[in-house]
Order: C-alpha cells, then sequence, then structure tokens
C-alpha cells in the first residue's frame, strides 16, 4: 500500500531520548508509525509522516516528547485567520 | 488551542471529512436531544449500581439508515445518544471497559463488532461529535473519562476495570492520568473497531496494521457524497449570482461558459481526493492546480480558443487551475495525514498566488 507523504520538514515534533524509559505508550497511540522501541528505548522514524496529532506528546509520561499539537486543516485555518485568531499560522 | 476544533476524519468512527466546518459546525448550546433508545436497548442488567441498559450488537435497517444519511452529509447534527453506561452480553466483575464517543455512528460501529461478547460499554459525553474531532477539542479527553466514570460508580461494578480506549482518541488523553485518577488500567484498541476481536484474541495486542491510520481508495472516495452535498451549496450562490447578473444584462447562462468552471469544480475537489497519491508534487493546491491546468488546457483546445481568443484562454488558464487548487487545498482537512504546520506552509504560498491568479483572470475575461 502507497503511504501518503506531505510536505518534508515541517513537523514541531520534538523527542528527547534521554528522558525516555521506553514505557512504549508513543508506539501504542501514533497513527502513523513514527515510534519503534529499540533497545529499551524509542526511536523516531521518518518525521515527516507526522501529522501533529499530538497523541503521543499526550500520552508520553515522562515528557519525552514535545508537539504543537493542531490539525491540518486549510479550512479551519482560514476561518480562524478571518475571525483574527492569528495564534494558528503565527509560526 | 482553540483551532482544535477541526479536524480531520475519524476512520474508527465515520468517514466525514473535515470536523468542523465547511461539513458541520458547532452543535448549538441548547439543550441536547438524545436519539431514542428503544431500538437497540432491549433489556437491563441489575448492577450493584442499579439497571444498565443491554445493547444489541445488530444494527437495524434504521440504524443503517441514519449511517447512510451521515455519510450523504444529510444528517450530520442531532445523532447523540445518552452518555452513560451500557453492557453487551451479560458482562461482570472482570469484563472488559470499552470507551465511546456518544456519536451514534461511532457507537454503532463499536457495538457492530461487539458480537457474542461480555463487555461494559462507557458513552462519554463528546457532544454527539466523533472520537478523533471530540479528542481533537479535548471533549473525548482525560477530565471527561474521570468524570464519566466516576458518575456511572463504574468503579463499584468493574473495581479493577481494564479500559479500552479507541486508538484515535489518543489526541485527547493521557493514558496515564487516567490510570492515576481512576485506578483502571488503560490500554488502547485499533484505529478500526472491526479489528477488536483480533485485538482481543491477541491479547490486548493490536498489530502495526491495526494501529495505522489509512487513507486508501476507497476512504476517499466514501468522502465524495459529502464533497458533493457540501458543492451544492455552492452552486446554488452561484447560481444566485448569475441570475444577478442576467438581471443587470449579462448573461452567462451558456453551458459554453458554465462547463468549465463545473468542471474545475469537479477536477479539484472529486478527481484530485480521488487520485490523491498519483498526483505529483505533494501539496494538494498544486495538485489542483496542475489537473486544473489540464483541464483549462481541454476547455480551451475544445472551444478553439487556444489560437483565436488569446485573452479568453488566458482568462481560462488564470482561473479554473485557480479554482481547482482551491478546492483541493481544501481536502486538507479530510485527509488522514496533513499536518497543521504543513497545511500553513502550503497556504503561505497557495493563497496568494490562488487570488493573484483569479484577480487576474477575472480581469481578463472582463475585458476579453
Ligand atoms: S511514551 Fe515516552 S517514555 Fe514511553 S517509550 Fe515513548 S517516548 Fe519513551
Ligand atoms: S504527533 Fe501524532 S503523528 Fe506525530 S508522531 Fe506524535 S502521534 Fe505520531
Amino acid at each position: 500500500m502507497k503511504i501518503h507523504r506531505y510536505l518534508r520538514n515541517v513537523s514541531t515534533l520534538r523527542f528527547y531520548p534521554e528522558k525516555c524509559t521506553g514505557c512504549g505508550r508513543c508506539v501504542e497511540v501514533c497513527p502513523h508509525r513514527l515510534f519503534q522501541i529499540e533497545n529499551g528505548r524509542a526511536q523516531l522514524g521518518d518525521r515527516d509522516l507526522c501529522m501533529e496529532c499530538g497523541a503521543c506528546a499526550r500520552n508520553c509520561p515522562f515528557s519525552a516528547i514535545a508537539v504543537r499539537p493542531g490539525v491540518g486543516c486549510a479550512w479551519a485555518i482560514m476561518i480562524s485567520e478571518l475571525r483574527g485568531g492569528r495564534e494558528v499560522a503565527s509560526s | 488551542m482553540n483551532e482544535r476544533n477541526q479536524r480531520p476524519i475519524d476512520i474508527s468512527c465515520c468517514f466525514e471529512g473535515c470536523c468542523g466546518s465547511p461539513f458541520s459546525d458547532q452543535p448549538s448550546k441548547t439543550k441536547q436531544k438524545y436519539v431514542s433508545e428503544n431500538n437497540w436497548v432491549s433489556t437491563h442488567l441489575k448492577t450493584v449500581v442499579g439497571p444498565v441498559p443491554v445493547v444489541s450488537t445488530r444494527l437495524t435497517w434504521r440504524d443503517k439508515l441514519g449511517m447512510v444519511a451521515v455519510r450523504l452529509g444529510i444528517r450530520r447534527m442531532s445523532y447523540a445518544i445518552r452518555p452513560g453506561l451500557y453492557a453487551v452480553g451479560h458482562p461482570g466483575r472482570n469484563s472488559y471497559i470499552f470507551v465511546s464517543a456518544n456519536y451514534k455512528l461511532s457507537f454503532d460501529l463499536l457495538r457492530k463488532h461487539l458480537t457474542g461478547l461480555n463487555a461494559w460499554v462507557l458513552v462519554l459525553d463528546t457532544a454527539g461529535i466523533n472520537v478523533w474531532c471530540a479528542a481533537g477539542k479535548g471533549t473525548f479527553g482525560t477530565e471527561e473519562i474521570v468524570r464519566r466514570i466516576r458518575k456511572t460508580q463504574l468503579f463499584r461494578i468493574v473495581p479493577q476495570g481494564t479500559l479500552i480506549l479507541p486508538q484515535l482518541s489518543a489526541p485527547g488523553v493521557a493514558a496515564h492520568e487516567v490510570s492515576r485518577l481512576t485506578g483502571f488500567k488503560v490500554v488502547y484498541g485499533p484505529v478500526r473497531a472491526v479489528d477488536i476481536k483480533r485485538f482481543l484474541q491477541n491479547g490486548l495486542k493490536a498489530s502495526e496494521e491495526m494501529r495505522r491510520v489509512r487513507f486508501n481508495l476507497v476512504d476517499r472516495l466514501i468522502l465524495v457524497p459529502v464533497e458533493l452535498v457540501f458543492l451544492l451549496k455552492y452552486l446554488l450562490y452561484a447560481t444566485v449570482i448569475l441570475l444577478i447578473l442576467r438581471a443587470l444584462g449579462m448573461n452567462l447562462f451558456h453551458w459554453r461558459t458554465i462547463y468549465p468552471y463545473l468542471g474545475a469544480i469537479v477536477t479539484g475537489s472529486i478527481i484530485v481526493p480521488a487520485l490523491l497519491p498519483w498526483i505529483p508534487g505533494r501539496a494538494f493546491s498544486w495538485k489542483g492546480w496542475l489537473l486544473g491546468l489540464i483541464w483549462a488546457t481541454g476547455v480551451n483546445i475544445s472551444q478553439g480558443l487556444l489560437f483565436s481568443d488569446g485573452v479568453k484562454a488566458a482568462a481560462n488558464f488564470l482561473l479554473l487551475p485557480a479554482l481547482a487548487a482551491f478546492l483541493a487545498m481544501n481536502f486538507t482537512g479530510s485527509s488522514t495525514y496533513t499536518s497543521l504546520s504543513g497545511v500553513v506552509k502550503e497556504m503561505k504560498i497557495a493563497v496568494p498566488a490562488i487570488i493573484l491568479s483569479a484577480v487576474l483572470g477575472i480581469f481578463l475575461s472582463i475585458i476579453g
């Protein structure tokens, strides 16, 4: 099956391996399979597959992952810009 | 974080396109009406905290009709069920607890795949919104799970319970927090309800495939009816504008002037989604622009404009691809793999380009 790919090098995903205990929660929740456990620690795969859903960061009990969660929906972004909510496109 | 109120589709419960507008708006703040339970609750189970409704795992024609209506975009709101605890079969102190949104479609897909099992189903109050969208809004979240467990006194029925959450609720839930606050074990089930039985047989383990969100041809085509219903609204606006223009003496009601736009609309909102992975490039607007360009070329050739009327041909080249690009860009919200950062980046280039192209195109068609 073909894996869809969106723009390169855009994800705000950050992984701090030194905090990771290898509990495996991120592996469980990521819908695009970015994490794997190797040698007792999470390994981050192809970041370009990340959709910034935020599931991994929210479920990491040791704050080893950070991401700015959001929705990749052009319509939603336009509406929020029109309503004056600039925070969404600020970075 | 109010931007999080719009999310792409939730494959585990339904195919619905973008979470918020354009396809659906926030449900009204007035008191939520719930779909009658008579259809799918036959008996009640006696428990230490009182009777718990037992739900059927067979969907009736009425349930299916509701599902079709939702997928056609006809009945998107007011499809909520009462939050609370339900039973499937004869669950006991050691049965699993499945957690669901109170969007009937999510709930229906879950119970349909629990046939033959004895389990509890904890329905959260997500304001009638599906799992994925509700997780994004935070209504399918840690707080609501904890609140609902306290309210239903679930801990008295299943003292050492295991909650099975839909994987796609994870953006809204911190599993370790739920465990800490309730004492329940928390595991994430598979993305698609159809895999639940295999998940249970594997000892609460999901395979890679069960955990991966997909977006294959069928997934994308299921979105087409919703897109179409959405488009009808636009076509209505367009007709009104054409009627006004006619009243002002500009009769554009010629098939010849209308079909190029209809084609561009179909290109951007149906053909691009269908052919998505095969169109070169990554940005959705680019994909739409590319196919729009092919369409514009076809229109110019078939109308013989290419060498006879350069201004009109140029107007088509500017307007039609821009329209297709705009509509294709809006499909980002329905896809399952675009990120906020990515779409923001795409829009920074696409939106000014589309506006410029459209303005030039309109200018040319007026002087043409
Ligand atoms: S959830 Fe956090 S601690 Fe657990 S494996 Fe993933 S990164 Fe490591
Ligand atoms: S943000 Fe979502 S898609 Fe990205 S790595 Fe985390 S779980 Fe996976």
